[in-house]
C-alpha cells in the first residue's frame, strides 16, 4: 500500500520535478556561476565580486533597480485601485447571472498578445495618434502634443497589461464573500466606511495578496511596455539586463543582474507580506 | 410605557406582488414574540424592514416610542442574528462579539469585560481565542446571539437561526434560548416556520399568512382555539373532512359518506360547505356510554405508526374509505390494539370545530 502510493506520487512529481530542475534549477546555476566569473587584466577568466559590485559603485545601476521596484509598487497599487471597484462591481452589485458574462468581457482583451495591445496604446497616445488628431481638429489644441514616452504614460500601459491578474483573484476572493456578512457589520453598528476596511477588505485579502504579488513581478520583470512606451528614458531595469548581454555582450554582468533582480524582488515580496501580515501559503491557495 | 416595537400600517410592495400587507400590532418588553408562518409569507420581509434593510412602501415603525421607519440599521437599537449566522471568518469569538462594541466606541478593558460576561451567560467562556471554524454548529450559534445581545438591544431579532442543526441539538437550542431570553429579559422576535420552535418558546405567537396576520395569541390558545381555518390547519396536527350543513342551530353536518356529527363553528359563514377539525388528541376510544354531548362513530384500524408517546393510529371510519390519524393515550391501555380491529370512538361537539370551506 505504501509502496504503491510512494510509486503513485513519484510518477505525478516527475513533470513538475524535470521542470523544475532542467528549466530553472540548471539555468540558474550556470547563470549563478556566470555572474561569479570575470576577465582579469591579462584576459583570464577567474572567480570574482567585481559583476556584483559594480551594481552598488555604479550610481546608475542601483539608481535604475530603486526606480524600478518603486514604480512596479505604484503599478502594483494602482492596479489595485482600479480593479477592486470593477470586481466588486461584477460580484457584489450586478445580478449573479451576469457575473459570468462580465468577467468574460474583461478577459476578451487579453486574448490579444500584449504587443499589440500596447501598440494599440501607441496609435492613441502618439504625436500623429488619434487623440491628438482628435484635440487638433476640435480645436482644443493648437498643436499636436506627445503623449507617449513618459513615465505617466509607461505606468499607464503596465496597469492596464497587468489589470487581468489582479481582476481574477480579486472577483473570486469576492465571490465567496456573502452578503449577509456585509448586513450583518451594517446591522451591529458599522458605517459604510467600517464594513469597507474591517469586512471587505479583509475577507478579500487573500485575493489582493496574491494579485498583488502576480502584478508586482510581472511589472517589475516587463520589458515591453516600459521599452516600447517609455521610450528611451524609461531606464527598466530588465533593459539594463537586456544591454549588458545584447549591447555590451557582457553576459557575466547580465547574468549578476539577473540574480540581484531575483534576490531584491523576493526580498520586496517578503517585506510586504510581513507588514500586511499575510501568509503566502493562504495566499495562492 | 410605550411597547418596545410598535408597527402601524406597515405595508411593503414589491413590483406585483404585496409581501407585508397593511399590519398593525405592538410587542411588549420583555417578552418572546414569535412570528409563525410558511415559507413565502413575508415574515422575513417585516424582519427585514424592522432591522432596516428595506424600507416599507407605507407605514410607520416605532421603537420605544420612536418613529425608526427612516433610520438606517447601523443606528437603530435593534439587532438581528441572521439564518446562516453571518459570523465573520476572519475573526476569532472575541473579535466577533466585539465587533458591535468597537463600533460604539466602548474602551478596550469595558469590551473584554462584557465580552467575558457574554461569553459565560452563553456557556462558552474560555473560547475567546478560537476560530469561528473550530466551532460546532450550536457553539456558532451562541456566539452569534451573543454578538447581537452584547449590544443590549431593545429589540433582538432572530431569523429562523435553528434551521441548520440537527433534531437533537435544535430541541436542546430551543430549552437554551427560552432560558437566555428570560435569563437577559431583552424582548426576542423569534421569526420562524416550525410550529413547534414557536409554541415551545414564545409568549405570544403571530401566524402570518400571504402577508397578515391570522392571529396573534399564547400558544395555548392559538393550539386549542384556532381562529382561522389557517391557523386550525397550519398549528399543529390535524384531520380535515370536507362537510355539508344539515341544520345551523344546533350546528350539524354530513361528511361526503354519510356520516352525521354534531359541531362548534368558528367564524362567520355563508353556503353550507365547511371543513371540520379534528384533533387526533381528541378522538376517545371506548367512550363511556354517559358521556354527553358526543359524537360516536366506529373506527376500523389500518395501521399503527409506533412513535414512542407519540404513537398514532390510522384508522377508517365506519365503512367508508376516509383515514383518520388518532393519537393513542399515553397508558397502555390500548397496547393490544391491533391491524384490522374495530374500536368505538367520540369527539365531543367542541373539538369539531367547523370553519368555512378554504379552496380545494
Amino acid at each position: 500500500m505504501k509502496k504503491q502510493f510512494r510509486l503513485g506520487l513519484f510518477i505525478f512529481l516527475t513533470p513538475v520535478l524535470l521542470w523544475l530542475i532542467l528549466l530553472i534549477v540548471i539555468p540558474h546555476i550556470e547563470l549563478l556561476l556566470m555572474s561569479l566569473h570575470g576577465k582579469d587584466d591579462m584576459g583570464n577568466t577567474v572567480w570574482t565580486f567585481a559583476n556584483y559590485r559594480h551594481f552598488f559603485t555604479e550610481e546608475i545601476y542601483w539608481y535604475t533597480f530603486v526606480r524600478t521596484a518603486f514604480y512596479a509598487i505604484t503599478v502594483t497599487i494602482l492596479t489595485f485601485l482600479v480593479t477592486f471597484p470593477v470586481a466588486f462591481y461584477i460580484t457584489k452589485v450586478v445580478s449573479p447571472r451576469f457575473t459570468g458574462f462580465l468577467t468574460i468581457l474583461l478577459l476578451m482583451p487579453f486574448w490579444v498578445s500584449e504587443l499589440v495591445r500596447v501598440y494599440g496604446w501607441m496609435i492613441l497616445l502618439r504625436e500623429s495618434g488619434v487623440i491628438n488628431h482628435l484635440l487638433t481638429s476640435s480645436g482644443l489644441l493648437a498643436a499636436p502634443v506627445e503623449m507617449l514616452y513618459n513615465d505617466a504614460s509607461m505606468l499607464m500601459g503596465l496597469v492596464y497589461t497587468s489589470m487581468l491578474f489582479m481582476v481574477v483573484p480579486l472577483i473570486s476572493s469576492l465571490e465567496g464573500l456573502d452578503d449577509s456578512l456585509i448586513e450583518a457589520a451594517h446591522d451591529l453598528g458599522a458605517s459604510p466606511f467600517t464594513i469597507f476596511f474591517r469586512i471587505i477588505i479583509p475577507y478579500a485579502a487573500p485575493g489582493i495578496t496574491s494579485g498583488s504579488i502576480v502584478v508586482f513581478m510581472l511589472a517589475l520583470g516587463n520589458y515591453l511596455t516600459p521599452t516600447l512606451m517609455g521610450g528611451k528614458n524609461s531606464l527598466w531595469f530588465t533593459e539594463q539586463i537586456y544591454n549588458e548581454f545584447i549591447a555590451s555582450f557582457n553576459w557575466n554582468q547580465g547574468a549578476a543582474f539577473g540574480f540581484l533582480l531575483l534576490l531584491l524582488s523576493s526580498l520586496i515580496i517578503w517585506g510586504a507580506l510581513k507588514l500586511s501580515r499575510q501568509e503566502l501559503g493562504r495566499a495562492l491557495s | 410605557m410605550a411597547p418596545v416595537l410598535d408597527i402601524q400600517n406597515l405595508r411593503k410592495q414589491f413590483a406585483d406582488f404585496i409581501a407585508v400587507n397593511t399590519l398593525n400590532f405592538q410587542v411588549e418588553d420583555g417578552s418572546f414574540f414569535s412570528i409563525l408562518g410558511p415559507s413565502g409569507c413575508g415574515k422575513t420581509t417585516l424582519l427585514r424592514m424592522i432591522a432596516g434593510f428595506l424600507e416599507p412602501s407605507e407605514g410607520k415603525l416605532l421603537i420605544r416610542g420612536e418613529d425608526m421607519t427612516r433610520v438606517p440599521p447601523n443606528r437603530r437599537p435593534v439587532n438581528l442574528v441572521f439564518q446562516n449566522l453571518a459570523l465573520f471568518p476572519m475573526m476569532n469569538v472575541h473579535e466577533n462579539i466585539a465587533f458591535g462594541l468597537k463600533r460604539q466606541g466602548v474602551a478596550a478593558g469595558e469590551i473584554t469585560r462584557r465580552v467575558g460576561a457574554l461569553l459565560e451567560r452563553v456557556h462558552l467562556s474560555g473560547y475567546d481565542k478560537k476560530d469561528i471554524s473550530q466551532l460546532s454548529g450550536g457553539q456558532k450559534q451562541r456566539v452569534a446571539i451573543a454578538r447581537s445581545l452584547v449590544l443590549e438591544p431593545s429589540l433582538l431579532l432572530l431569523d429562523e437561526p435553528l434551521g441548520a442543526l440537527d433534531l437533537k441539538l435544535r430541541e436542546q437550542m430551543k430549552i437554551e434560548l427560552k432560558k437566555l431570553q428570560a435569563d437577559v429579559g431583552t424582548t426576542f422576535m423569534y421569526i420562524t416556520h416550525d410550529q413547534s420552535e414557536a409554541l415551545v418558546m414564545s409568549d405570544r405567537v403571530a401566524v402570518m399568512n400571504r402577508g397578515q396576520f391570522e392571529q396573534i395569541d399564547t400558544p395555548r390558545n392559538l393550539y386549542s382555539n384556532p381562529a382561522t381555518r389557517f391557523v386550525a390547519g397550519f398549528v399543529g396536527e390535524t384531520n380535515i373532512l370536507p362537510v355539508k350543513v344539515i341544520s345551523k342551530a344546533p350546528l350539524k353536518v354530513q361528511t361526503a359518506f354519510g356520516l352525521e356529527l354534531s359541531g362548534t363553528h368558528v367564524g362567520n359563514f355563508q353556503g353550507d360547505l365547511l371543513d371540520l377539525f379534528i384533533r387526533p388528541e381528541s378522538i376517545i376510544l371506548d367512550p363511556a356510554d354517559t358521556m354527553e354531548d358526543i359524537n360516536r362513530f366506529s373506527l376500523t384500524v389500518r395501521n399503527i405508526l409506533f412513535d414512542g408517546s407519540n404513537t398514532k393510529l390510522l384508522a377508517t371510519v365506519g365503512t367508508s374509505d376516509y383515514e383518520l390519524t388518532v393519537a393513542l393515550p399515553q397508558n397502555q391501555q390500548f397496547a393490544h390494539i391491533d391491524k384490522g380491529d374495530t374500536v368505538q370512538a367520540g369527539v365531543h361537539v367542541d373539538s369539531c370545530r367547523c370553519y368555512a370551506g378554504g379552496e380545494r
